[in-house]
């Protein structure tokens, strides 16, 4: 069990475990947070975890963690592990089962006055034309042939097939499309479950939300990025569904015998890694990339799907009223990137595990637009509280790799949430401030309390404060649809 | 699983506890011989989904699955039920097992699921992780603890 004496104070946002805690670590973990978030950190397995994971072989500089860390298996949720490429390794754990999981976020001109009469029907709308809970079936249904271009075109596959615009593209991490990515290392059980999933949002923490932009905190970052203050906003939160689970338990599976094969001993089993030199470490990142992108399509789908939803609540009615699109980001992936390490430029691969790519203004292969600016950084919080739409820094790219938090991080486990909430008061209390709500489970919406979950503003401060990011907007929901 | 039995029934009656986890759902199961251990795991996972059966059709599968290691086996054995739950819409309340040490300590598994389509489920599982996953022996039999993504 880790203490609070156990780690070094570097400044009241910053901490460290050094290196000498336990024999095994290859490099000390970083901590962004401050003494209360801490409080609530050490009351789980996080930053036992997160020492863990500073046992790959090949990591490079420190493990860093964000303040909406918690507890997850193997790898902390809100983890960030760089490993010198290419011999150093790539784990399928410390990515996780929902490979490319993010946030897209769109952006209105529709002012909230405007909308407030026919919010009932959007949400309804909503929950009709974006699929979602357990078991349920996307909105385009694939061939083999056609899911394998898919899988290897990501984005520009929904571009070719009139689902996506230029501009969506664009704004999207990657540009909705990673390089290398190969079909062919997928079993024929992962693109079985993703065949009949494209464009569906699935179950768990998983939604499409409207938003009000209620503060610009930046008007020229803003402005950038298409937000205005007092217009609607639409976030999309989903990933890869059951095609990027398959691949993580069919490689984590392999990769038991890998970590032999290669004399690497871990102290958890669910950390399985393979050197990305290797045979092994090739084929998982072409499954990856390919897992990845099929992510990117769906979330462009369901924004299909939500763009269909504002036409049919909005037309004749409202004019101008284009959902554009700000940005998709990805918290869970291995990226290969090159960052400053020691006064050299190296090349790593970058796990972040519920943490949100942070690239800072000038950084090479960041869209024109945001070269001033920094990327957005998308930050949802717990339902019906507040999210957060930052940008990255300079301050990023030299202290987390280039990352920043990816929402508020659980503090309840959901056995306790739903011991602890009842899903239909949650729903009454949320619409009795004006939230429309369309769950598919009372249970599974106990399970996301708003209480079950840290405080967002707080974890949003920390990494301000500490320098990884900073405030453009806040965004305010009007109307949740979950699984 | 029983039909028609809720999940609360059999957290009293099972060898099965959930137990507290952040993020994700953690289960221990304990049972007298690795046989039961399987099938009660199997149960712990239906019941923590919250996953009713229809009454009828019922229907029957064959498994067959090898692994290099107890903790394999079983992460094998649950994930081939998560499949059939997503692909198929089929849950299992009858495991007729049989588990064996093979050559090269290796573990055999071959199965008869017996069992109906899913009428409900209250929530999905994306995976059966490995995290500090290991089927200890213990004075009743044996134990484990199983992490599951959802």
């Amino acid at each position: 069990m880790i203490r609070l004496q156990d780690l070094n104070k570097i400044s009241d946002y910053e901490w460290e475990i050094p290196k000498t805690l336990r024999g095994d670590m290859r490099g000390p973990v970083r901590i962004f947070s401050t003494r209360e978030l801490l409080e609530q950190i050490l009351g789980d397995k996080s930053l036992e975890q997160a020492v863990n994971a500073s046992t790959l072989p090949g990591l490079v500089g420190a493990v860093v963690v964000m303040p909406d860390m918690h507890q997850g298996y193997g790898f902390p949720i809100g983890g960030v592990a760089a490993t010198r490429f290419p011999q150093g390794v790539i784990s399928p754990g410390a990515i996780g089962y929902d490979i490319n999981c993010g946030v897209r976020l769109l952006a209105s001109t529709i002012e909230l006055e405007a909308a407030l009469p026919h919010l009932d029907r959007l949400a309804s709308l909503l929950n009709q034309h974006c699929p979602s809970g357990v078991g349920v079936k996307g909105v385009v249904h694939v061939n083999v042939p056609e899911l394998e271009r898919l899988l290897r075109d990501g984005s520009r596959w929904a571009l070719k097939k009139g689902y996506a615009s230029e501009n969506d593209i664009a704004r999207t991490e990657e540009n909705g499309c990673l390089e290398e990515a190969e079909p062919s290392k997928l079993s024929t059980r992962a693109k079985t479950r993703g065949l009949e999933q494209i464009g569906s949002m699935g179950a768990g923490n998983h939604f499409v939300e409207v938003d009000l932009v209620e503060s610009v905190l930046d008007g020229e970052t803003a402005s950038v990025f298409g937000l205005r203050q007092g217009c609607l906003a639409v976030q999309i939160h989903c990933g890869s569904r059951g095609l990027g689970h398959q691949v993580c338990t069919d490689y984590v599976q392999d990769f038991q015998a890998a970590v032999k094969r290669y004399g690497i001993e871990l102290p958890d089993r669910e950390l399985v890694c393979a050197p990305m030199d290797s045979p092994e470490g090739q084929d998982y990142l072409g499954a990856m990339r390919a897992a990845a992108n099929f992510a990117f399509v769906n979330r462009q789908l369901l924004a299909f799907s939500a763009r269909r939803a504002f036409e049919e609540t909005f037309a004749g009615k409202l004019k101008n009223w284009e959902l554009t699109q700000v940005y998709d980001i990805c918290h869970n992936m291995g990226k290969i990137e090159t960052h400053a390490v020691e006064g050299n430029r190296i090349k790593v691969c970058v796990h972040r595990k519920g943490a949100t790519r942070a690239f800072g203004p000038g950084t090479p292969g960041l869209q024109p637009e945001f070269q001033q600016s920094g990327q957005p950084v998308l930050v949802p919080g717990s339902m019906g509280t507040t999210s957060w739409v930052l940008a990255g820094t300079e301050t990023s790219m030299l202290r987390s790799w280039g990352s920043s938090c990816h929402g508020a991080g659980r503090t309840m486990s959901r056995s306790r949430a739903k011991h602890d909430f009842r899903g239909e008061d949650l729903r009454r209390e949320l619409e009795s401030r004006g939230i429309k709500i369309r769950a598919g489970s009372m249970a599974g919406l106990a399970e996301e309390a708003p209480s079950a979950y840290k405080d967002v503003d707080a974890v949003v401060e920390t990494v301000v404060a500490a320098g990884i990011a900073r405030k453009v907007a806040r965004l305010r929901p009007l109307a949740v649809v979950k699984g | 699983m029983t039909r028609g039995r809720s999940k609360t029934d059999y957290n009293l009656i099972m060898p099965f506890e959930e137990i507290s986890h952040t993020a994700d759902w953690s289960l221990r199961v304990w049972a007298a011989d690795l046989r039961q251990l399987f099938e009660e795991s199997a149960k712990g996972m239906n019941a923590i989904a919250g996953t009713r059966l229809a009454d009828s059709p019922r229907v029957r599968r064959n498994l067959s699955l090898s692994a290099a290691d107890k903790e394999s086996l079983l992460v094998s054995f649950l994930s081939e039920l998560v499949y059939f739950a997503e692909q198929n819409r089929l849950a299992f309340d009858e495991f007729d097992l049989k588990i064996e040490a093979g050559p090269s300590q290796t573990y055999n598994l071959s199965a008869m699921l017996t069992g109906a389509s899913i009428q409900n489920q209250d929530k999905a599982i994306k995976a059966v992780t490995y995290h500090n996953l290991h089927i200890r022996q213990t004075r009743r039999g044996f134990e484990v603890e199983i992490v599951f993504d959802v």
